[in-house]
């Protein structure tokens, strides 16, 4: 919840110090508030990922970019395509503008990508999985199945590289990708086989007799959650958009969430669960949850009173402004990583 | 009453084969009994279980005719999710079943999707911690456990939602002998307490057997039978060490408990010399000094050619996985490695062939690799690449050579043995490991066609029995010629007669100058086929001697013949039965 408002947050600026700010804290409250688990050890991978975003994205702008402004950087040798492809610029002059827009761009999408990094670090995904509701138990199955396989994958990689060795091979190439791929992801689809029939086995995603009015309500309750799906994503969008008018987004937000709550109940009422010593939800959950909404309502009123501070000018070149209302949501967001308990180590 | 589980006319097909993997079945267990279902690899054993909970046919496809109940249930209107509260399915690998992460999770999960109330719950997931015996576990990671505790973390798991018929696969065939002990003590409590049914199949009878009310066998072709056990072992294809005695001295009523043997084993141990009459090819009972070790191989005898290892200690992180462990290994010699799960076995065996890490220590593998190998590249990377020719060679050390060289002075078959296998068929296999090996093709064929005759060259490595694929990885390491040949559990998953022909393989590999270590949990298979047997635990070695001595001493590692027959110091039926003829006395009957 904390992530996902930080990451929407993220979306909605391009202001570099924003973005910046964001990054900080994020990394904050994981180094603080992580735990000894695999997953919390994944951070690191997603913070690699999203500084190759950034680099890509600079990359790709110097290859093929389309290069504007003014401040010339340097001179790239550049190749005159065919004409079917006019309008798409290899190489040539870059420009200090385009270059930053595009490093920008990246640097949005990488600070999205560690927050949901970050979400991944503090969180147990298989705890966030119990709270998904009963009706989309196959859905289910499928991501219990991939997320606890997915470290196996690795370690499966690692034991048939090591195997592959006693065999006298250790050239790579593209012909040994398929020989390590082959036992690996055998390996890997019977795993997954024996984990869904043992899943099965224990009766999850069990329903009980249900009479006929039950199922015909039931089968009603798929069009119902599509169709608020589609109304809710609608709405969100409305209400991203600084643009569109503020009557469409919120009220069709709220709408559509109504109509996806109404459509998973009716479908999970066949599925009958109860929790084991249920996660407790208590006033760090709370804090936690609403500095990451705070973030998101600092942004969007931000947006709305000054769109101009939300992205840095690129064209004319300007230091960028700092928008107060999103810089305190976002700060507020680092509450958590002093506020809430230690985890047990 | 009615029975807890009926088979009534059921056959199973699978999709794109041709006959039935199950016959006309017609099978009834009652309620509270203890059913043992055995059979050779691959005879539809899992087949069977499976269709008791309606994984067959629900979850692996295939059609299935005729009708299984439970508790008056028909599996073909009842998904496996809606037997859950009846049936609890247990398989072999305990850790492919886990959902959660800790054990208290885990034991809850069953009952969170049969909808119990919480206060239900709690007061099932404490009684469960205790009957099993895991109380003190309760809080641990399911990962960080030992191969007996996951396993009856497994068993807890399915028992909360109070099953009345509960179906393992091969329960104990991962475990060290007191992990076994464990969850079948476990195991039985549940049957003689709670009167669960429980159906349960293993290659290893004997640690069974004495338990079982009721045997059902599974022969190859699909037929099934039932029957009582002393009854069903009389003429059983598989058949553990306890009956095969039983049966060669013709004792009536078959003895299935060391306890019932012993009794009618009186007049037997009269009979018998104190000491068996040794093998003709291997030396068992001889102590073990290299001058002695007989070799009727290519490597002279003046000479151990073996492997010595020196001090080598192997970390994982922080975790010491070998301890400072000094082993000297013999041409000729069979040496089996013993010890609990987690004892380090695994990691010294990777150590030993170079490929494992190791953080210290030396290897050094004094015999030179076979003749076959006059390759240019032989050897290169050695710090001391003396000449190549008769004269002493100096001692190499592994994990100095590259890969390809690594491998034609020890050969490893690991655990997971389907791991080296990635092409389309058999004879493909063969001729990429005659390639990289830079032997004559038709080396590794060869080699095949010796452990395991009358493989489809055609057929997909996958398609394998167990005992076929582990023949066809120690074909492929054999190709390459090592002098020193190790084995990481090859027993796992096999049947007797797989067993006795992995056996004679290795007997006549260290006949033939190899030098071969071996480690595993099956102590009657030790007692066929090794001469040494060291034990390890924590790392460390705390036993090394001659098979005889070691495995007698011990009660958890003796062997059933020695069981029945000690002081007696036998071995194996082999052992009675070579003395018996050669001695000429005759058996206790006429």
């Amino acid at each position: 919840m904390w992530a996902i408002g930080l990451a929407v947050a993220a979306s909605l600026t391009a202001n570099p110090i924003l973005l910046a700010l964001i990054l900080a804290v994020v990394t904050l409250v994981v180094t603080n508030r992580r735990t000894g688990s695999p997953w919390a050890k994944a951070f690191r991978l997603y913070v690699i990922l999203g500084a190759f975003v950034v680099l890509s994205r600079l990359v790709l702008h110097l290859l093929v970019g389309l290069k504007v402004g003014e401040h010339r950087l340097f001179w790239l040798p550049s190749v005159t395509l065919p004409s079917w492809a006019a309008g798409i610029n290899v190489g040539g002059t870059v420009y200090l503008e385009g270059l930053l827009a595009a490093g920008l761009q990246g640097l949005r999408l990488a600070t999205m990508i560690v927050c949901i990094g970050a979400a991944n670090a503090l969180a147990n995904p298989k705890r966030l999985l119990r709270a998904l509701p009963g009706s989309l138990q196959e859905i289910g199955t499928a991501v219990i199945v991939s997320v606890t396989v997915a470290p196996q994958l690795a370690e499966s990689v690692q034991r048939v590289l090591r195997a592959r060795q006693l065999r006298g091979q250790n050239a790579g190439g593209l012909r040994s990708v398929r020989q390590v791929a082959l036992p690996v992801l055998q390996d890997t689809l019977d795993r997954s086989l024996s984990l869904a029939a043992a899943m099965d086995s224990r009766g999850y995603g069990r329903r009980v007799t249900e009479s006929s009015q039950e199922r015909r309500w039931g089968s009603a309750a798929p069009y119902a959650s599509f169709a608020g799906l589609i109304g809710a994503s609608i709405g969100l969008f409305g209400l991203l958009s600084a643009d569109t008018p503020p009557v469409l987004g919120a009220p069709l937000l709220g709408l559509g969430l109504v109509l996806a709550v109404v459509g998973l109940r009716l479908g999970g009422r066949g599925v009958h669960r109860t929790t084991y010593r249920p996660d407790p939800w208590s006033w760090p959950e709370t804090l936690t949850a609403a500095t990451g909404l705070a973030a998101v309502v600092g942004s969007i009123v931000a947006s709305h009173l000054d769109p101009q501070s939300m992205s840095m000018p690129v064209l004319p070149l300007g230091w960028p402004g700092l928008p107060w209302v999103a810089a305190a949501g976002i700060l507020l967001a680092a509450l958590p990583g002093y506020l809430t308990p230690e985890p047990p180590r | 009453m009615n029975p807890a589980i009926r088979f009534d006319q059921v056959t199973v097909t699978y999709a794109g084969e041709a006959t039935p993997a199950l016959r006309e079945v017609d099978l009834a267990i009652e309620e509270g009994e203890l059913a043992l279902v055995v059979g050779r690899t691959g005879s539809g054993k899992s087949t069977l279980l499976g269709a008791v909970n309606g994984n067959v046919p629900h979850f692996t496809g295939g059609t299935l005719a005729g009708r299984v109940t439970v508790c008056g249930r028909d599996t073909r209107t009842h998904r496996p999710r809606d037997l859950a509260d009846l049936v609890g399915v247990v398989g072999q690998d305990p850790v492919a079943g886990f959902v959660t992460d800790t054990v208290e999770e885990e034991l809850a999960y069953g009952m969170e999707q049969l909808a119990l109330p919480p206060e239900v719950m709690r007061k099932r997931v404490e009684e469960t911690l205790d009957l099993l015996g895991i109380a003190d576990l309760r809080a641990k990671p399911l990962a960080q456990l030992s191969g007996g505790q996951q396993q009856r973390v497994a068993i807890g798991s399915v028992l909360t939602a109070h099953p009345r018929v509960l179906i393992l696969d091969e329960p104990t065939s991962a475990l060290d002998p007191t992990g076994a002990e464990e969850v079948l003590a476990a195991i039985t409590r549940l049957v003689h307490d709670l009167g669960v049914t429980v159906v349960l199949a293993e290659h290893r009878i004997e640690r069974v057997i004495q338990y079982a009310d009721l045997i059902v066998h599974v022969s190859p072709s699909g037929v099934v039978t039932s029957g009582l056990p002393a009854a069903m072992m009389a003429t059983s294809d598989v058949a553990p060490p306890i009956v095969e005695l039983g049966r060669y001295a013709g004792w009536s009523p078959l003895p299935l408990s060391v306890r019932d043997a012993r009794r009618a084993a009186a007049p037997l141990r009269a009979a018998l010399p104190a000491v068996p009459r040794p093998a003709l090819a291997t030396s068992r009972s001889v102590p073990i000094v290299p001058a002695v070790t007989v070799t009727t191989g290519t490597i002279g005898s003046d000479r151990d050619g073996g492997l010595v290892a020196r001090d080598v200690v192997v970390r994982h992180g922080d975790l010491v996985a070998v301890a400072g462990v000094s082993l000297t290994l013999y041409a000729g010699e069979v040496t089996a490695l013993m010890g609990r799960n987690g004892a380090g076995k695994s990691s010294l065996m990777w150590a030993l062939q170079g490929t494992g890490s190791r953080t210290s220590g030396r290897v050094a593998v004094t015999a030179t690799p076979h003749s076959q190998s006059p390759g240019p590249d032989r050897r290169t990377g050695a710090s001391a690449s003396g000449p190549p020719s008769d004269p002493p060679p100096a001692p190499l050390d592994p994990a100095d050579l590259s890969a390809a060289d690594r491998r034609r002075l020890v050969g490893l078959v690991p655990q997971s043995a389907s791991d080296l296998l990635y092409l389309d068929s058999v004879e493909q296999e063969c001729a990429q490991a005659d390639r990289e090996s830079h032997a004559a093709a038709g080396t590794c064929a060869a080699h095949l066609e010796r452990l395991a005759p009358g493989i489809p060259p055609d057929r997909h490595p996958r398609d394998l029995s167990e005992g076929q694929r582990l023949a066809l990885v120690l074909a492929i390491q054999l190709t390459a010629d090592p002098p020193i040949v190790l084995l990481d559990e090859p027993t796992r998953g096999l049947d007797y007669a797989a067993k006795s022909a992995l056996a004679s393989a290795l007997s006549e590999l260290a006949a033939g100058g190899r030098t071969v270590l071996l480690s595993t949990h099956d102590v009657e298979f030790v007692a066929t086929v090794a001469d040494r047997v060291v034990v390890m635990a924590e790392g460390d070695i705390v036993a090394d001697g001659p098979t005889t001595e070691v495995v007698v001493a011990s009660p958890a590692f003796a062997p059933q013949v020695a069981k029945i027959l000690a002081p007696l110091p036998y071995l194996t039926v082999d052992d009675v039965r070579r003395t018996q003829t050669a001695t000429d006395t005759s058996p206790t009957e006429p």
